[in-house]
């Protein structure tokens, strides 16, 4: 029995065009977003990647939900490739971001009713189906018909949850899911997210700023800076690699910054 | 052969998606919607009664038919300009809501998005155009010889198709610019607005304006229903006026998904999905 990954990277590489300076028809620059990123990640598994803002962490999320055209090198979801065959991989993808992304006006079940029709889910599916899912992400059933506008970014983003569950990927891509929650929001949608990786047999690549989510989460961590990817291995595996103590020592051995800084050449990366 | 079927049905799943997420939007807003209603009724109403204006001021015209060639010439245009609209927006509105990235990564086919919103646009037109009829003429004292209103109803929806092509044309403006390409949809609007005849005919316009006018499907459009209405013309009557349309409908859907998708691949490689403003 073959094992295929579920994610195949090999030296992707994603260039923006930016406009040097104010001048409006001044010179343009590529601007490298991703440089030759390669990592697999097996069926079932979490990998974290770690980054600053503007290391290419939304980057990467993008181009492997198909929102994103690459610049050179190979993607492959579950031997797929992501450029040549985008249907196919949208399929088996979905996404939960760090804007919770809803239409506002709408209520919790009628963003999702929509949304589960573009991935093929008819009305009799989502009936039954959209009820259960609120329910075990812990969405309070007398809430599910308010806008959105009206309901805290925890619960919001417990929507997000939802509406990825719903179309059962068997990728989920999770860029920041738990930045700006409160702590107690941030614990749930974590439990979330292990309940749904042991339920759901769903591969996850975790983007995050956030060092003890990515301790607590995943199997494996990258580091991702400038768009290139410093390493990728355990988390004892990279304080070896760097002779660090501690995951942020190990950031600031790897990269020559302190993880909290911003970095400061982050235009054109997401 | 299944698998065909498969996803046949999963695109007119989505293409229902589409369709019923408008539904949910109009409920949400429909106190916006009434408002909106209001202002096109009294919008139409400030057009129409220019013909007896004109009568007051000493002008001479017949009365009856300039009001009915001015409310059909309003009535046409606020049906065609509001499918133009909820096209172009296709886009914009996803984008101001930021749940753009999320309906360009599903498994949904770019025609039927497209059509999608066209075919919503299309359902809405048709229900707010008879309410705005119905609710003008309450305010007209106007009378119509044997109007036939099917052939009208004929050539406005034959009419749909091209203008659906036309706003996917123009619904790729925000992917390009996100700042301004609203805009730039709103301006091809108004193009079509000054050379297609809306409340004077073609005729007076300026010879390279006439030009254009050909090629605007509003012409046929709002020449079509207006014989149909003011002379009582059959739908083979009016054939002269319905052909141009379904040439200019086949050839401005193919068009405009071509644009559309031309436009998406830009922004993907650009980066200018995310963008908001």
């Amino acid at each position: 029995m073959s094992a295929l990954p579920a994610v195949s990277v090999d030296n992707l590489r994603k260039d923006f065009i930016r406009r040097d300076g104010s001048r409006r028809f001044g010179p343009r620059r590529r601007v490298p977003a991703l440089h030759d990123v390669s990592f697999q990640i097996a069926r079932g598994e979490c990998v974290a990647i770690l980054g600053q803002n503007g290391s290419g962490k939304s980057t990467l999320v993008r181009l492997l939900s198909t929102l994103l055209l690459h610049d050179g090198g190979s993607a492959e979801v579950f031997g797929v490739d992501v450029f040549a065959k985008p249907r196919a991989v949208q399929r088996l993808v979905n996404r939960v971001s760090v804007e919770a992304s809803f239409f506002k006006r709408m209520s919790p079940v009628e963003n999702l009713s929509y949304s589960a029709r573009f991935y093929g889910l008819g009305p009799r599916q989502t009936r039954e189906r959209i009820p259960q899912i609120l329910q075990q992400v812990g969405f309070p059933p007398d809430r599910r018909d308010e806008p959105m506008e009206d309901l805290s970014r925890g619960m919001q983003q417990k929507v997000a949850l939802a509406r990825a569950l719903l179309t059962s990927p068997v990728l989920l891509l999770l860029d920041e899911p738990t930045t700006g929650l409160d702590p107690r929001s941030k614990l749930e949608v974590q439990a979330f997210i292990r309940q749904m990786r042991a339920e759901h047999d769903a591969t996850i690549l975790l983007c995050t700023h956030d060092m003890a989510e990515a301790e607590a989460l995943a199997d494996r961590i990258g580091i991702l800076h400038h768009g290139e990817l410093l390493c990728l291995g355990g988390v004892e595996e990279i304080k070896q690699r760097f002779g660090a103590e501690t995951l942020e020592q190990a950031f600031l051995n790897a990269t020559g910054r302190a993880f909290e800084d911003e970095d400061d050449d982050q235009e054109g990366r997401g | 052969m299944q698998l065909e079927q498969g996803a046949f049905r999963r695109e007119l799943t989505g293409f229902a998606g589409i369709v019923e997420r408008n539904i949910y939007l109009i409920r949400r807003f429909v106190w916006w919607e009434v408002a909106w209603f209001l202002y096109t009724v009294a919008n139409t109403l400030t057009i129409v009664f220019i013909a007896k204006g004109v009568e007051a001021a000493g002008g001479k015209l017949d009365v009856n038919e300039a009001t009915i060639v001015l409310l059909i010439g309003a009535v046409i245009w606020s049906y065609l300009g509001l499918i133009f609209e909820i096209v172009t927006e296709t886009v914009a509105w996803e984008r101001w809501e930021g749940t753009i990235e999320y309906t360009f990564m599903a498994p949904l086919s770019r025609p039927a998005h497209l059509l999608g919103m066209g075919a919503f646009a299309v359902l809405y037109g048709v229900l707010r155009t008879v309410l705005l009829f119905g609710a003008v003429a309450v305010f007209l004292d106007v009378h119509f010889d044997q109007p036939d209103f099917a052939a009208a109803a004929v050539v406005l929806a034959v009419s749909s198709f091209s203008f659906i092509g036309i706003g996917m044309m123009t619904a790729v403006l925000p992917l390009i610019s996100p700042e301004k390409g609203t805009q730039l949809g709103f301006i091809a609007q108004g193009l079509l607005l000054v050379v297609s005849g809306v409340y004077y005919p073609v005729t007076i316009l300026p010879q390279w304006m006439q030009w254009l006018s050909v090629i605007s499907p509003a012409t046929y459009t709002l020449e079509g229903a207006r014989r149909a209405i003011i002379d009582g013309a059959s739908v083979s009557a009016v054939w002269d006026d319905i052909w141009p349309l379904l040439v200019i409908g086949a050839i401005a859907i193919p068009v405009g998904l071509l644009v559309f998708r031309r436009g998406e691949q830009y922004a993907k490689r650009h980066g200018r999905l995310k963008r908001s403003g």
